[in-house]
């Protein structure tokens, strides 16, 4: 396992193996902050903070904790590295944190953090675990991002609204009014989001479908070379 | 005379959906004219616009999805749902809102389910439900039906948004007004003509007469069963029946609940859908009445004055959850056991 190469590891975190497209973990806070940009970005680079940091302690501390307690110790972790990322939201982007409420704190029962840490940080070296935590965090964080630009735009119809919350006064004109007047009311509430990430999921697939055709396509193109078994010469 | 010499086993003819479809479009007939004479133009604007775009839409999807379009179109089943999400939408809805409607009833509740018979929720109610969720000002735009009826160019300006809409033509259903009666007990609020005016409440009625009519005509052709109207409209008048009685000066009549809404138009149109319904006549049964019940609640507790949409959708979700406890008995064979198996583990 500890053989695992890095690029491996960047590969399945932000595509193969993606923990809200193909894992489907931490479904509830992907559902149910996504409404715009801003938000998903929020409550993305908490949830990446969390991750890296959550599988590196972890990983530190595998050889160190019994097994049958492995689980209680690994919440306790999350749990500490929440506390940082919420404590930092609040003292940094306090109207961001006050829109994200519950979600902030709620980042502990992410499955995908605790999936991540089981599975991966507990059985592989720092630096290893660490590129996974980071990878499967912006993973998360793109499909978040992207789930938040598809519901603002068709469901407001616009971008980069109140991105001044996370990134300061210099983002204050940030805001693309892509259709004024309008409002498309379903794809701001909840059941908006599960339709975008549907659609996502599906977009994904058709383009692994289509991927594997092209591969299996140029692997039948390569002509074969005709082997002959090398019958003369020495053995040695 | 000679008689045709057929050895057994003599097999039913079962009667091709297009067949059924068109006769559930026949039967829509009686109920489209009601509401054309009370609401103008604007009825008919709604049905030829969502036809044309969701049998565009159905033939686009079929072309993607490599199947056989006019295999598939000649089913009938795109204008059948179609029509039925059209007439369930207020006379003054703009193109786009019958639009949408339709592309969320085709596109996503039909076809990517995978096409008629795989679809687990009523097209046309899932459509209504977006609807009336995204866009509440534009899915309460009833003309007033005792008032002044739009002209045809006027109706056809209004449609495509030329024209805004008046607001003096909007009035609410009679559902909605008794649902805003406030302090007003029962007595006070009939006695009160400017509320509810006669008219509105004759108009809707009569189109409520009329669709049982034409559901009427589903029973006899015998392309429905009795069990889901009746389950339905009578769970629906039992709520009633009992709040009425406990509490007369706050809740309305039975008559009332069956006749100034979608109730009857729901109950033999909508939750009748053979693919989204129960499919045994138990089943039917529990799934009739389990819409009756949600009409109710919703209407009386709920935040919506008509309930059709989510009393099918709810009970849509439950379809498999009933068919598999009401599987009926197979000759020959004893009865299925279901829930949990406790000797198993003897």
């Amino acid at each position: 396992m500890s053989d695992i190469s890095l690029g491996k590891i960047s590969r399945d975190g932000l595509w193969n193996n993606n923990p809200a497209l193909v894992q489907l973990l931490g479904l509830c806070p992907l559902l149910a902050v996504t409404a715009s940009i801003v938000n998903a970005l929020g409550l993305g680079l908490a949830t990446l903070l969390v991750l890296v940091g959550s599988n590196t302690a972890v990983s530190l501390i595998r050889n160190l904790v019994p097994t049958e307690v492995r689980l209680p110790a690994f919440v306790m972790i999350i749990a500490s590295f929440v506390t940082c990322a919420e404590l930092l939201m609040k003292a940094y982007t306090f109207e961001l944190y006050q829109i994200l409420g519950i979600f902030i704190p709620l980042i502990v029962t992410n499955c995908a953090i605790l999936g991540r840490a089981d599975a991966f940080a507990a059985k592989n070296p720092v630096l290893p675990a660490a590129t996974d935590g980071l990878m499967m965090g912006l993973g998360f964080m793109a499909v978040l991002v992207l789930l938040g630009a598809m519901r603002e735009l068709f469901g407001q119809g616009t971008l980069f609204a109140g991105m001044e919350l996370l990134l300061g006064p210099m983002a204050a004109d940030w805001q693309l009014t892509v259709f004024p007047d309008y409002s498309f009311l379903f794809l701001v509430l909840p059941p908006g989001a599960f339709f975008c990430m549907g659609l996502i999921i599906a977009t994904k697939k058709a383009i692994d479908e289509r991927l594997d055709q092209r591969r299996k396509a140029a692997a039948a193109e390569t002509p074969k070379v005709s082997r002959r078994v090398r019958v003369t010469g020495t053995i040695s | 005379m000679s008689l045709m010499h057929a050895s057994s086993p003599h097999a039913h003819g079962p009667t091709a959906t297009s067949r059924v479809m068109a006769w559930v479009l026949a039967a829509t007939l009686p109920g489209i004219a009601v509401l054309c004479w009370h609401y103008g133009w604007g009825v008919l604007f709604n049905l030829a616009f969502a036809c044309m775009a969701g049998v565009t839409l159905e033939a686009l999807l079929l072309t993607l999805r490599d199947r056989p379009v006019s295999f598939f179109l000649k089913d009938n089943s795109a204008l059948v749902t179609c029509v039925l999400l059209a007439v369930s939408l207020p006379p003054l809805a703009p193109w786009w809102l019958v639009l949408t409607g339709v592309i969320a009833a085709i596109v996503v509740a039909k076809q990517l389910y995978g096409g008629l018979g795989q679809n687990p929720f009523n097209p046309a109610m899932v459509a209504y439900a977006l609807l009336l969720i995204s866009f509440p000002v534009e899915m309460s735009r009833w003309s007033a039906p005792d008032g002044f009826v739009l002209g045809f160019s006027d109706s056809l300006a209004q449609f495509f948004g030329l024209i805004s809409t008046p607001d003096a033509l909007t009035g609410a259903t009679p559902l909605d007004t008794f649902r805003n009666k406030g302090e007003l007990s029962t007595a006070e609020f009939w006695a009160n003509p400017t509320l509810l005016p006669a008219a509105n409440l004759l108009a809707w009625q009569q189109i409520a007469i009329a669709w049982g009519l034409g559901g009427l005509v589903l029973l006899a052709k015998r392309l429905i069963t009795w069990h889901i109207p009746v389950a339905v409209l009578g769970s629906l008048a039992v709520m009633s029946g009992i709040f009425y009685v406990i509490d007369g000066s706050q809740h309305a009549s039975p008559v009332f609940h069956l006749l100034c809404g979608a109730a009857i138009f729901g109950a033999f149109f909508i939750a009748t859908d053979p693919v989204t319904a129960a499919t045994s006549n138990k089943g039917k049964l529990y799934y009739g009445v389990g819409i009756g019940v949600l009409i109710y609640l919703i209407r009386t507790f709920g935040a919506y004055p008509d309930a059709i949409a989510f009393a099918v959708l709810l009970m849509n979700f439950s379809v498999p959850f009933i068919d598999y406890y009401t599987q009926p008995r197979s000759y020959g064979h004893k009865k299925a056991r279901r829930g949990i198996k406790l000797e198993d583990k003897a």
